[in-house]
């Protein structure tokens, strides 16, 4: 039993109990301590994920190997980033409670299970972990209707994914004979037969995946949670849930399902042209901002599954990177959306940016260089994520499916351009108020990236490529 | 296979009764137009159906996991409910209704 793999997870869990009882005893108000305390825990899991080993624990349902640092990485840092935009955003609309930052933690301990897991059960366990904190937080602003609607419709709907995804767990442990995935990888090697049962099972496994990714089909949830759910919350359900999902998609159909792949690859090919197409035509007519990053966020869930659903090691590779441009570019996107306020009252029009080229060039320039990014304009990091999704389904013979990336791609740069639009050329007699120090910090940080990324790719490319081996290999 | 003969409950009987149930809180989810608790029951059918499948694999496959992995889904289905009632609790404050046809505030 080698626990002390589990350390990153286990800090997390520990330090959220201390947490919650450090918060829960002052009489005085104590969310800004408690989201300090929960973003340095984020912090020191992200050291005990870097000094890790790998290997397998607690009877092979755990694993620690370089994808999954990969991937908790990146959660660990989108989560931290995103309760950092809500500390000031949560004093402002009065919502500033200790519970927030708190129920965040706890949700990417989840994460962080769901990507280590070897093992059906720690799959569910892992989803639900990070599941059961979401529908709280939808509904965080206990004081609105559409928080509290936000809330609803994703308990309802996640717990109905939740259910399939289970009885096709279920279907697979009865037809396979195990839940572990080393054990199953095995009894679907080329040669054996693979029963009815198995596939099924697997069906609904994918159904309650693409869930938790929102992609289409099962994206209904999206647009509304997103829209009615507050700001700070809508950018961490958009920003590490969403790599998480990815990260546990690219898992279970890499491992345990690898060899059956003639049997999800339609599916995922499906599911990830769909996306695309929906992501991009629905988004249109979008008058408010959150939800039009809804349907932003499930074209690029479209995308990076286009990696997967070619079945190539550099398929998968062009997964994780995309899935790392897609959060730091969706975070400072958020950045400026937390900031978007008039005379301190949140907005959340896309016509009220209009005059932000002038008021504010500042916030202005990095919200262009977030859309233009978004659109996959060269030379910034959104395009380089494009780039190796389509470049590997290219080089798969799946040219059809790289055309129509390309097709919604050009579709999706009307609607990021059009905000790019209202903001430098519509005019506006009462301005936006100026973004917080600390907001500005991550709108810069993440803009930098986008801008300096064609410069030094090495590393982040070099980290997938080390993931991806480990993973196929 | 187990021993299905027509006197004997054997495995296939376990999975149809399940598949029934399953498929029952599924077309309760998206059938009902009345009332959220409704949904919230589908919810524990379909889960209840899942711990059906579950035990049932169990015993034929002499496998304990199939059990544990039952105990899990009830332990997750107890907090599920608690945080759908909570969540169902802060919507009627604010709105006065849990009718499902009534819950359009967000669309477009």
């Amino acid at each position: 039993m080698n626990w002390t793999l589990a350390l990153p997870e286990i800090l997390l869990a520990v330090s959220g109990l201390v947490i919650l009882l450090a918060c829960v005893i002052p009489k005085q108000d104590t969310a800004y301590g408690g989201s300090m305390a929960v973003i340095g825990a984020l912090l020191g899991a992200a050291i005990l994920v870097l000094m890790q080993d790998d290997g397998t624990a607690f009877s092979g349902q755990y694993i620690a190997d370089p994808f999954g640092r990969f991937m908790k990485l990146l959660c660990l840092a989108g989560a931290a980033a995103t309760l950092l935009l809500a500390i000031d955003f949560n004093e402002r609309e009065k919502l500033a409670r200790f519970e927030f930052p708190l129920l965040a933690l706890f949700a990417t301990t989840g994460m962080m299970v769901m990507i280590s897991a070897n093992d059906l059960m720690s799959v569910y366990i892992g989803l639900e972990l990070l599941s059961l904190p979401l529908y709280v937080i939808a509904a965080f602003n206990r004081d609105s209707g559409r928080s509290a609607e936000a809330g609803l419709k994703y308990f309802v709907l996640g717990a109905l994914a939740s259910g399939l995804l289970l009885y096709g767990t279920s279907l697979v442990y009865g037809f396979a004979g195990s839940t572990n995935f080393d054990k199953l990888a095995e009894a679907f090697a080329p040669g054996q037969p693979v029963s009815a049962g198995v596939v099924v099972g697997l069906v609904f496994v994918i159904a309650g995946l693409a869930f938790k990714a929102s992609a289409v089909p099962f994206h209904m949830w999206t647009p509304d949670v997103y829209e009615g759910a507050p700001t700070p919350v809508t950018a961490f359900f958009a920003a590490a849930p969403k790599v998480a999902a990815i990260a546990l998609i690219v898992r279970v159909l890499t491992g345990p399902f690898a060899d059956l792949s003639d049997q999800w690859q339609q599916v995922l090919l499906l599911i990830s042209a769909a996306s695309m197409l929906l992501g991009s035509f629905a988004a249109i007519g979008q008058r408010n901002i959150k939800r039009l990053m809804a349907y932003s966020s499930i074209g690029h869930v479209g995308y990076a599954l286009m990696g997967l659903s070619v079945d190539t090691d550099v398929g998968v590779r062009g997964v994780l990177i995309y899935m790392a441009i897609y959060l730091i570019m969706n975070v400072g996107t958020f950045a400026v959306l937390v900031s978007m306020r008039r005379q301190g009252k949140s907005v959340e029009l896309i016509d009220d940016l209009a005059g932000l080229g002038r008021s504010h060039p500042g916030t202005a320039m990095w919200m262009a260089i977030f859309m233009f990014s978004m659109a996959g304009v060269p030379p910034l990091a959104g395009f380089f994520g494009k780039l190796y999704v389509f470049l590997a389904a290219m080089q798969a013979g799946y040219l059809w499916l790289a055309l129509i990336g390309v097709g919604t791609s050009v579709i999706g740069g009307y609607y990021y351009l059009r905000i790019i639009k209202v903001m430098y050329f519509d005019s506006t007699e009462q301005p936006l108020d100026a973004a917080t120090p600390g907001v500005g910090l991550v709108m810069a940080g993440s803009g930098l990236f986008n801008v300096l990324f064609i410069l030094w790719p090495a590393p982040l490319i070099g980290a997938a490529q080390l993931a991806v081996a480990a993973l196929v290999g | 296979m187990g021993d299905i003969t027509e006197m004997e409950i054997g495995l296939g009987h376990y999975l149809v009764v399940s598949a029934i149930l399953l498929v029952l809180g599924i077309f309760g989810i998206f059938l009902n137009r009345k009332n959220v608790i409704i949904i919230l029951m589908s919810v524990e059918l379909i889960l209840l159906a899942v711990n059906i499948n579950f035990v049932a694999f169990s015993a034929w496959l002499n496998d304990l996991n199939g059990q544990i992995f039952a105990m899990f889904v009830l332990t997750v289905a107890a907090a599920e409910a608690a945080i759908g009632l909570a969540i169902l609790v802060i919507y009627f404050r604010n709105r006065g209704s849990i009718e499902v046809e009534e819950i359009s505030t967000l669309k477009g």
